[in-house]
């Protein structure tokens, strides 16, 4: 006696229900907070760099599987819409439209499709963009419009220079810090978001309360944005502690600049960030380290992105060498 | 603060529709299948012949080896053929074919609670291998040989393992209502035969009342220690059960005995108290026939041999919307298309899945979101073997400890791109088995 609607298949018969979707919708939901505020304090420049962004890494990434590729479409999964999203976040308010089209280019074609889609790529996508963009248009990349007075200007928005800017002008120049104090902003503005920046950056709180929901929904772990903002902090809280003059303090470190799009939002990137939590913590570890020796002695003012790029290439290694505990094994030093 | 393993686990919806059903007997069936291989290790060999009358409980086939074990016949009848059909593994296997002859149904004939234990430890252990007692709970290792340790071994504790961690499943729990003073005595006969002292019962915090129900009858039994067990998935597999009870964990590839540990299923104990105090051969047990459509699910005592064809036309019928019929649980049972296969010693629930449950998403890319690693219980990496071995490198994985997996399907059940892991990690231990 057989049924016809009868399928077989090998256990486990029954699924949790979560789906790519599902955990990429996650993503979209907890990044609304901080597009929100970048909205409130660039208006139309916000609106226009988004929305630019996301379609056309979507488009390209339809463009390329339909027509080069010849794959099954798979941008119903989203995650073409995060990286334009978090491409956007990365970007200045007034930049040109042809420029975010090519970022995406880049972000979509070069560091993802170029590795087989999703899950397959070694890079952050989205990093890859705005770094192209960084060292390709370094003046448009780095003129941030003023907040809030720029609601209604796209292209001939007011810029300004952001803090961490004017810190590294003045520590190149051999400048102490007390000269430029006044004109930094204050920590209280750094936290709600009202400063000069890339659009997404801005506000700790909103970033924060989008983190907390991937904490809760399980899409990310503590992980890596706890150890990278603590390394971050206990590194620059040193250099802070020798010589007040020339550093910062570390909680302007966190506060300023990428780290908290970075610690919850970039480094957390599933795909490209360790399996293990050990391995988490390494990498995040690596990532704090290299984003305060960037933002302290390098060319850049600010380091989150290419300190996230480089440990992103370790994480093969890094995965290599953090495998879990197996069951019976008695735990061992292993090499770290 | 609960106990359980801390390693990996998942938690799927229960579903235990049938926990606050007793135990119902199913009507002897007017033809029996009973193959001769339903245990791990040799199969049987048949010693009775066409058109020979049987008895119940009479051997129909006897142990084909060390690890091997008898079989009975459940039923008091004519042996009509000697021929293979499919069981549950999808292929056809030698068995026995049974008429009864019984005219009327007749339930399930209790036998009286007998406490004195009066055989030695000797005889009880020829007692449970001539009465054909297997693992109960899926595995259907044959208890003796389990049982049967090297005295160097040092066993100091019986775990009884009431943990029932698949969702849907009751039969362990319905027994442990039902028969919790014969269980108690199966631990006593068991604890005698091993020559220790110390027994401890795990149950999951979803089963209070069998909770409540050891904690009364042990309460004069300081031996006896009953636990209560955090409600997580794969807490019944022998090595998380160990982990969560005693902190000890079975070295890799290992076995509990190393760790002076032995387990047995609650269902285990009960055939086994049967056995030894009444000398009934394993004929029956108790299999929970249950799905979210079924009319009248339950936990029934069933012939071994029994077409689950019967059990299901016990419960109202198969629902329309049936997509997949699963013998055992839903995270490691095996789907069944043919419904003339028989219950085995094995066979602890029948589960009828509908529509929506049955079908596997499209599997997508794998993401790397290492859902897949935080709940192995092995401590593995599902994705990594599963990259491996369609890649065909079995070396690696077996170097990455494939063949460690218990194959409980949470990382199959936890991926949100919905990859087959483990349909793939089984793969690759045969791949490894074979080189």
């Amino acid at each position: 006696m057989e049924h016809q609607n009868i399928i077989i298949s090998a256990s486990p018969h029954l699924h949790d229900a979560s789906s790519t979707q599902k955990v990429m919708r996650d993503v979209i939901i907890a990044l609304t907070p901080a597009l929100l505020v970048g909205v409130y304090l660039f208006g139309v420049g916000t609106l226009i760099i988004t929305a630019t962004a996301i379609i056309s890494c979507v488009l390209f990434e339809y463009l390329i599987q339909k027509y080069w590729l010849r794959k099954p479409l798979s941008i119903n999964d989203y995650s073409a819409v995060v990286t334009g999203l978090l491409l956007a976040f990365n970007l200045p308010s007034n930049l040109p439209i042809w420029m975010v089209v090519v970022g995406s280019l880049v972000a979509i074609g070069v560091a993802k499709m170029s590795f087989g889609g999703l899950g397959f790529n070694i890079f952050n996508p989205a990093l890859i963009g705005r770094v192209f963009l960084l060292i390709s248009f370094p003046v448009q990349m780095t003129s941030w419009p003023l907040p809030i007075v720029n609601r209604m200007q796209y292209a001939d928005a007011i810029t300004g220079a952001t803090s961490l800017g004017m810190v590294k002008e003045a520590s190149l120049m051999g400048e102490p810090l007390s000269q430029i104090s006044n004109q930094l902003t204050t920590q209280m503005d750094l936290f709600m978001g009202i400063t000069g920046g890339s659009i997404g950056e801005m506000s700790a709180l909103a970033l924060l309360i989008g983190g907390l929901y991937l904490l809760i929904r399980k899409v990310i772990t503590w992980h890596i944005p706890v150890v990278f903002l603590l390394t971050m902090f206990a590194m620059s809280g040193i250099f802070w502690w020798v010589d007040p003059q020339q550093y910062l303090n570390p909680v302007f470190h966190l506060l300023a600049g990428g780290a908290i799009l970075g610690a919850f939002y970039m480094a957390t990137d599933m795909v490209t960030s360790p399996m293990t939590p050990k391995g988490m913590m390494v990498f995040a570890f690596g990532i704090g380290v290299i984003t305060v020796l960037i933002r302290l002695f390098g060319a850049y003012p600010e380091g989150v992105s290419f300190a996230i790029l480089i440990m992103n290439a370790f994480v093969p290694l890094i995965n290599t060498y953090t495998k879990p505990k197996r069951f019976g094994e008695p735990i061992r030093a292993k090499i770290l | 603060m609960l106990k359980t393993f801390k390693q990996g686990g998942i938690h799927p919806p229960e579903n235990k529709l049938t926990c606050t059903k007793p135990i119902r007997s199913l009507p002897v069936p007017q033809t029996v299948y009973v193959p001769i291989a339903q245990h791990i290790g040799i199969p049987s060999e048949i010693v009775v012949e066409l058109k020979q009358k049987v008895e119940v409980g009479q051997m129909i086939a006897q142990s084909g080896g060390y690890v091997s074990s008898s079989i009975h016949s459940p039923v008091a009848g004519t042996v009509t053929k000697l021929d293979k059909i499919i069981d549950s593994s999808g292929y056809k296997k030698q068995c026995i074919v049974i008429r009864s002859d019984a005219a009327e149904i007749t339930d399930r004939a209790e036998l009286p609670l007998k406490t004195e234990i009066e055989l030695d430890a000797e005889a009880i252990l020829n007692q449970i291998n001539s009465c054909g007692i297997v693992g109960l709970g899926g595995a259907t290792f044959p208890s003796f040989v389990k049982l049967h340790v090297d005295p160097k071994s040092k066993i100091d504790t019986l775990l009884i393992n009431g943990v029932e961690c698949e969702p849907y499943l009751t039969a362990d729990h319905s027994l442990m209502l039902a028969k919790a003073l014969e269980i108690k005595v199966g631990i006593n006969i068991l604890l005698k035969a091993l020559h220790i002292q110390k027994a401890i019962i795990g149950i999951e915090a979803n089963k209070q009342d069998a909770i409540q129900k050891f904690v009364e009858i042990c309460k004069n039994d300081a031996h006896i220690q009953v636990a209560a067990l955090q409600v997580k998935y794969p807490q019944g597999g022998e090595k998380q059960l160990i982990k969560a009870l005693l902190n000890r964990e079975v070295p890799k590839g290992g076995l509990p005995h190393q760790v002076g540990v032995i387990v047995h299923n609650v269902g285990t104990i009960f055939a086994i108290y049967e056995a030894v105090q009444h000398g009934k051969p394993l004929t029956d047990r108790v299999v929970t026939v249950t799905g979210k459509k079924v009319k009248d699910p339950g936990n029934f005592w069933v012939k071994i041999g029994t077409p689950i064809k019967d059990l299901i036309d016990a419960v109202g019928g198969m629902p329309e919307d049936t997509r997949k019929i699963l013998n055992g649980g839903p995270m490691m049972g095996k789907a069944l298309k043919n419904l003339d296969v028989p219950v085995t010693k094995g066979t602890s629930g029948i589960v009828l899945i509908s529509d929506v449950e049955a079908e596997r998403g499209p599997a997508m890319s794998c993401i790397k979101c290492a859902r897949c690693i935080s709940v192995c219980p092995m401590g593995l990496e599902p994705y990594l073997l599963m990259d491996l071995v369609e890649k065909n490198r079995p070396q690696i994985a077996l170097e990455n400890d494939v063949t460690t997996c218990i194959e409980c399907g949470s990382c199959s059940y936890i991926c949100p791109s919905h990859r087959p892991l483990l349909d793939y990690i089984r793969y690759g231990k045969d791949l490894v088995k074979k080189n």
